[in-house]
């Protein structure tokens, strides 16, 4: 196969120009977040003091962990071992799924409470806290599809590593997964405190 | 191919990283029991800030790699900090 030209920097910096669109795309849901919090500080305190501090700190707690794994199992594989590759990818999927339940029980508690976007309860609030869960919702929503997705990615590439089409000298689409994976750790990294903490 | 700048980071450096993350979560939801007003703000930040810089050179390797992917990365951010402090300049003096 050595006929076959692959561009191992270009494609680690093409996934690099691709986060770089999703930086952006959450900044700008974060300029949204923090302009209205400078505009309603005492209503997003109090809509802020309904989130479950242990959902989002056990989901950090998820989160970074399988950021280690998915981290590991790259320097794994640089190594040419597989098995402990496929081991660590297989960790980090598993707290991937473990911080979607974790989220699922988390709206599914607000639902509960007949907090969802649009809902009569919630309308009924000041504007303040309205505007706070629809950004709560859009926001972890957002993310939460980008840990779906990113949980998606990692099935697959489990599957490449296993038939060893992701191998010891051609592992760039493990860091790239690696590199989506982490982005997603990173955009939670900040909507744990904007969320869960500071208001 | 790849081989030309393997950089094999070790399982123990991670480990290192992934306890100071730890520590650090631990340190901003300690610092959120106490209410320092504004301060609060400023201390979230600033641990997630570091937090985010600490991911971004071990788990994503940035610190192993050469230079255009660094000033990128760095200019991305730099853009970000000029939407968000020019909304300010506006927001903040109505």
């Amino acid at each position: 196969m050595s006929n076959i030209h692959k561009d191992y920097i270009g494609s680690k910096f093409g996934m690099w120009l691709f986060l770089f669109t999703e930086i952006l795309l959450f900044g700008g849901l974060f300029i949204l977040y923090s302009t209205y919090l400078h505009k309603y500080p005492a209503e997003f305190h109090l809509a802020g003091k309904e989130l479950n501090v242990y959902f989002g700190g056990g989901n950090t707690v998820a989160l970074v962990t399988s950021s280690l794994f998915m981290a590991m199992s790259i320097s794994a594989i640089q190594k040419g071992d597989k098995r402990l590759a496929i081991i660590f990818l297989g960790i980090t999927l598993a707290l991937a799924f473990v911080f979607l339940i974790n989220k699922y029980f988390e709206w599914g508690a607000k639902f509960h409470h007949g907090i969802y976007p649009d809902s009569p309860t919630l309308l009924q609030r000041p504007k303040g806290e309205i505007i706070f869960f629809g950004l709560y919702f859009v926001m972890t929503g957002l993310h939460g599809i980008h840990v779906l997705v990113g949980a998606s990615i990692i099935i697959y590439v489990l599957f490449m590593l296993k038939n060893e089409k992701v191998n010891k000298d051609d592992f760039v689409l493990l860091e790239n997964t690696g590199l989506y994976w982490h982005l997603v750790d990173l955009i939670w990294i900040y909507l744990f405190p904007l969320f869960y903490l500071i208001v | 191919m790849s081989a030309e700048n393997k950089h094999i980071v070790s399982y123990k450096t991670f480990v290192s990283v992934w306890v100071i993350l730890m520590f650090l979560t631990a340190v901003t939801v300690w610092i959120a029991k106490i209410d320092l007003g504004f301060l609060n703000v400023v201390a979230a930040l600033t641990v997630a800030t570091t937090k985010a810089l600490i991911v971004i050179l071990f788990f994503m390797h940035l610190k192993y790699e050469n230079r255009l992917f660094k000033i990128s990365v760095f200019i991305t951010f730099l853009i970000l900090a000029i939407f968000i402090g020019f909304t300010f300049f506006d927001v903040a003096y109505r």
